[in-house]
């Protein structure tokens, strides 16, 4: 389904003017606190009312200034997760679940997308007696239960502490490869939206600075700057070849060649996303010997983008899959790096963190597609 | 009991249908105004907050010869809901509706505290699931505001027990007919040796606004009891 949003509000002395669209799936909305990212999801939900565009889901449309469309919240089919849970607290968790359906017994059986999240048995509790965890996961099976037509999810994780967070994110994966309803995802951590978007929109000062697929914006070297040049880097797809190797790495196939990195959970076999950062990408001419390193991958040279500072960005080619580079300009001109070069792309295996590795790899995304 | 005679009991009887009847009578207006006060933002909000709070600082017996000339058998309103069969001057229904009116300005004032403090993260979130305004007032807002409810129709009615310059003023005191408990003591009082009568009568009121309190206590716990 098809997204498109277009929306100017004056917020107090914030002005928000920002259009976008979006092929369905998984929309990150990216950028840091306070550039207007809940803005947009709270007029996708009718929660505020732009001063003027429009908010069109398929061929529904939910707000429209030219022609005064505007259907109110609770008519617009709409499954919201906020940053706290927000449950109702003189209610279970069952009834908190079941609000959304007044009319039907709520049961977690039978409920493949619910199951995942883990919550059968806190369905007598209060909220008061849950975990910041739990209560996120109960959030959640509240605004799917609702049968949604459109998921937003706010800073889901924003609530829990990193452990918490690692824990949830499989949760959120799995549920967000089950359904087939668009979802927009706020967040200001690149390592969540690289394993869940797939599409990217990224904000600064309530404008939309970049918009397009995730892969293909991760690795523009173009758009590193409005990305920032710590969260940069592309997004490698690979498949698990051996998930527990004996040194305690795992060996990860992709287009190009092998990668160890940190072990990870997962069956042999299964296709996933590895972000790699470009500032833990380091290039050689020459295939390197004796170094520590053992990634090593041979690529070609895209394209490479200037910034202001002293870094430049290399986009590359490795295999089917990009890569992105951020060296100094004082190296690209030594090496004499030019687009169209054959060179390696070194990864140091520890650099890449658990969290930059998961997520659906995209061959089985399409193949879950209705 | 208590060596109460007839005319003292039906005094007690008197205040009692009147300031439950005025109490639950005016408790969903109340709600409202209060709720409309605290959440709203609209043209005229503060001529309705000072007119709701008007019986709170006007003489009450100014309050009660308005509703006289407003209320009575001549009055605007009166004269055609006296053609409906509804009478309230030198009724128990008057001495009612002025205590529902003397009472309305404290029962919108504590509600109005409960409706200010509670989340209205809860309600756009309930919002989302679909509930409609209507459903996420009755399933939300209300159940969050209920401590404040009860506290505001337990002052509301100790209020209305306690009302006597609008109600003497209104519907004078008749006893059997209008003459509820303050009137009472205050018509004994005027009477040499009625000083024991005022007493015992002094003892109901006391036993009454103290078992209110009580009971507004338990009910206040209970609700509590199933939050954090």
């Amino acid at each position: 389904m098809s997204v498109s949003v277009q929306i100017t509000q004056r917020l107090g002395d914030f002005a928000l003017d920002a259009s976008f669209e979006s092929e369905g799936g998984v929309t990150a909305l990216f950028g840091p606190s306070g550039c207007g990212k809940t803005s947009i999801i709270n007029a996708i939900a009718g929660l505020s009312r732009p001063d003027a565009g429009h908010v069109r889901l398929g061929d529904q449309v939910l707000f429209n200034s030219a022609t005064g469309v505007f259907v109110p919240p609770h008519k617009r089919r709409i499954g919201y997760v906020f940053q706290e849970p927000r449950l109702f607290p003189h209610m279970s968790v069952a009834q908190n679940i079941g609000y959304g359906r007044p009319n039907q017994l709520y049961s977690t059986r039978g409920d493949g997308g619910l199951a995942v999240l883990g919550i059968e048995h806190l369905l007598e509790r209060y909220p008061r007696d849950l975990s910041g965890g739990e209560a996120q996961r109960v959030a959640i099976a509240r605004a799917l239960t609702s049968q949604p037509k459109v998921l937003l999810m706010d800073e889901p994780l924003a609530a829990l502490d990193d452990a918490r967070k690692t824990e949830f994110l499989p949760y959120l994966q799995a549920l967000v490869a089950k359904t087939s309803i668009p979802v927009f995802y706020v967040s200001h951590a690149m390592s969540e939206v690289a394993q869940l978007a797939d599409h990217l929109v990224v904000m600064r000062d309530g404008r939309v600075a970049r918009s397009g697929a995730l892969a293909q914006l991760l690795s523009d070297p173009a758009a590193i700057s409005d990305i920032g040049v710590r969260e940069a880097g592309a997004i490698l797809n690979v498949t698990v070849a051996q998930a527990d190797a004996s040194d305690g790495l795992s060996v990860l196939a992709t287009s190009a060649g092998r990668l160890f990195l940190p072990k990870v959970q997962a069956e042999d076999g299964t296709a996933m996303r590895v972000r790699i950062r470009a500032s833990d990408v380091i290039l050689s001419k020459d295939k390197p010997d004796g170094l520590s390193a053992l990634n090593i991958l041979p690529c070609k040279v895209t394209q490479i983008h200037e910034g202001q500072g002293p870094g430049v960005a290399v986009a590359l080619r490795s295999g089917e899959d990009a890569l992105m580079a951020r060296i100094t300009r004082r190296s690209a001109r030594t090496m004499g790096l030019t687009a169209g070069l054959s060179c390696y792309a070194v990864i140091k295996s520890v650099s890449v963190a658990p969290t930059d590795m998961g997520g659906r790899g995209t061959e089985s995304r399409v193949a879950q597609m209705p | 009991m208590l060596g109460l005679g007839p005319e003292e009991w039906a005094a007690v009887g008197l205040s009692l249908r009147v300031s439950i009847v005025a109490t639950l009578a005016i408790l969903p207006l109340a709600i409202w105004v209060a709720h409309l006060l605290a959440r709203r933002e609209f043209v005229g909000k503060g001529v309705l907050n000072a007119l709701v709070l008007l019986p709170l600082v006007l003489p009450p017996v100014v309050t009660g010869y308005l509703l006289l000339l407003t209320f009575g058998t001549q009055g605007a309103v009166g004269g055609f809901l006296s053609n409906l069969g509804i009478v309230f001057a030198f009724r128990w229904t008057g001495a009612a509706l002025a205590a529902a009116i003397m009472a309305f300005p404290l029962m919108v004032r504590a509600i109005r505290l409960g409706f200010e403090a509670s989340d209205p993260k809860l309600e756009q979130a309930a919002t989302t699931l679909g509930a409609t305004p209507w459903r996420v007032f009755r399933t939300i807002t209300l159940p969050a505001a209920l401590p404040s409810v009860i506290a505001g129709a337990v002052l509301g009615f100790a209020k209305a027990m306690g009302e006597f310059g609008a109600t003497i003023t209104f519907v004078a005191a008749i006893p059997g007919q209008t003459q509820t408990i303050p009137s009472a003591i205050y018509a004994f009082l005027q009477v040499p040796g009625g000083e024991s009568q005022a007493g015992k009568l002094v003892l109901v009121s006391l036993v009454i606004a103290l078992g209110a309190v009580a009971v507004s206590e338990w009910v206040a716990r209970k609700v509590a009891g199933r939050r954090a």
